[in-house]
């Protein structure tokens, strides 16, 4: 079976599909380095010389080290390893997703607690026209 | 014979067992969801399965892009807790039960559902959690734990179907192994969340108490949701949810809703618990 884009119309959302995972391997892959102790202690001690042991495009590279969250998922990242690089900067989920949708980590934490982000409006990118 | 006797759905979000590390349990944000686990916990300690098969999903700890299997059995004696980036969660080793472990994989390749096997698999929130919602914090997990890995963060997934019908074969497996157990399947991840992008913080309780209401009902629906559905309607990471179809896959045609907790939010995810029993 040919597999279908039929995602493609949902706002705000980066489908990890085979396209995207290919595009951000090395990005990826860079965040699950961080996993291991030591590398996180020699990405600390040296960014630029850790970062340079990745095949990482300049767009990547200058996305990591803005911490520009939604950046990396347009380049190719997946939220559960860049999350990784959230973790070494020791920020909660919520402050990322804050970042990512343009509001303060508070906000975010209220909007969570209020019921969440409403599904009504949020299905189809054409309800956002 | 071993037998499945019994399922529990649910959500396996990191922050639930980092507020049972931390001792929040209790704070006014945490104490609605775990007030909520205390009838369940009640239920898996009467119930004193020997066995827990834990459907669950690797989050890039043991497992990364360098390779990723669709489906994972868990063969060895043990699995330590993964290193998440915060240190390793200070809670039990799990301790395997790999004599059970293989029969299932050997008798699942078999029956064509082509399993990946591990010996070595540090196992992260995904399956860590879980146990902690259902069991607390004691000294040692009590039961044996047969983990099975479902690859849900490198799409596709595989569908909701192939995931029912793979309970179906473990039911069927576990029935053929050669000493009387007394196992528990525990399905986890969801309910609905979506923790990436412009839409992160997404949240559809109506989907969610479909899905819950689902596992007592309309089964042969929730097998036919299309990845799309789960992607657009329970967000991105949403779409865990199959990974209940394998445990409801492996109870009875016919099972009983004991209990259900439904709490939001639990970090930027809407927190879900079910438990299952096959009519006798």
């Amino acid at each position: 079976m040919k597999p279908k884009k039929d995602y493609a119309d949902i706002p705000g959302t980066y489908v990890f599909d085979g396209e995207h995972s290919q595009k951000g391997y090395p990005l990826n892959m860079f965040c699950m380095s961080l996993n291991k102790p030591e590398n996180r202690d020699a990405f600390r001690a040296d960014p630029d010389a850790y970062l340079a042991k990745y095949p990482l495009t300049d767009d990547m590279i200058k996305a990591i080290k803005e911490r520009d969250w939604l950046g990396m998922l347009r380049l190719g990242g997946n939220i559960y390893y860049t999350f990784k690089l959230a973790i070494f900067d020791r920020l909660t989920m919520q402050a990322v997703g804050g970042a990512m949708s343009g509001i303060t980590e508070e906000e975010f934490r209220q909007m969570m607690i209020d019921g969440g982000r409403q599904i009504d409006g949020n299905r189809y990118t054409s309800e956002q026209q | 014979m071993a037998k499945i006797t019994a399922g529990l759905g649910t959500s396996h979000v990191p922050a639930i067992g980092a507020a049972m590390d931390h001792d929040k349990t209790q704070t006014p944000y945490w104490k609605p969801l775990f007030d909520g686990y205390g009838a369940a916990r009640d239920w898996l300690a009467e119930t004193d399965p020997d066995v827990v098969i834990v459907v669950f999903n690797d989050h890039a700890s043991a497992f990364s892009l360098e390779l990723i299997p669709t489906f994972t059995i868990g063969v060895a004696p043990e699995f330590q807790p993964a290193d998440e980036g915060y240190g390793p969660r200070q809670v039990p080793v799990v301790e395997g039960h790999p004599r059970l472990a293989w029969h299932l994989a050997e008798s699942l390749i078999l029956d064509e559902f082509d399993m990946t096997i591990a010996n070595e698999m540090p196992v992260d929130h995904g399956l860590t959690v879980p146990l902690s919602i259902a069991c607390g914090q004691p000294k040692a997990w009590p039961f044996k734990v047969i983990p099975l890995a479902v690859n849900v963060v490198q799409y596709p997934p595989p569908t909701g179907h192939r995931c029912f019908s793979l309970g179906r074969a473990i039911r069927r497996a576990a029935e053929s192994f050669d000493e009387d157990l007394k196992i528990v399947i525990f399905g986890t991840g969801g309910m609905s969340h979506q923790l990436q992008g412009e839409r992160a913080g997404l949240v559809n309780k109506e989907f969610d108490t479909a899905f819950l209401d689902g596992m007592t009902g309309d089964v042969d629906h929730l097998t036919k949701l299309s990845h799309t559905e789960y992607l657009r309607e329970a967000g991105s990471e949403g779409i865990e949810l199959v990974m209940w179809l394998i445990m409801r896959g492996a109870l009875a045609d016919d099972v009983t809703e004991v209990y259900r907790h439904y709490h939001i939010p639990a970090s930027n995810t809407a927190a879900g618990l079910i438990v299952l029993e096959n009519q006798t």
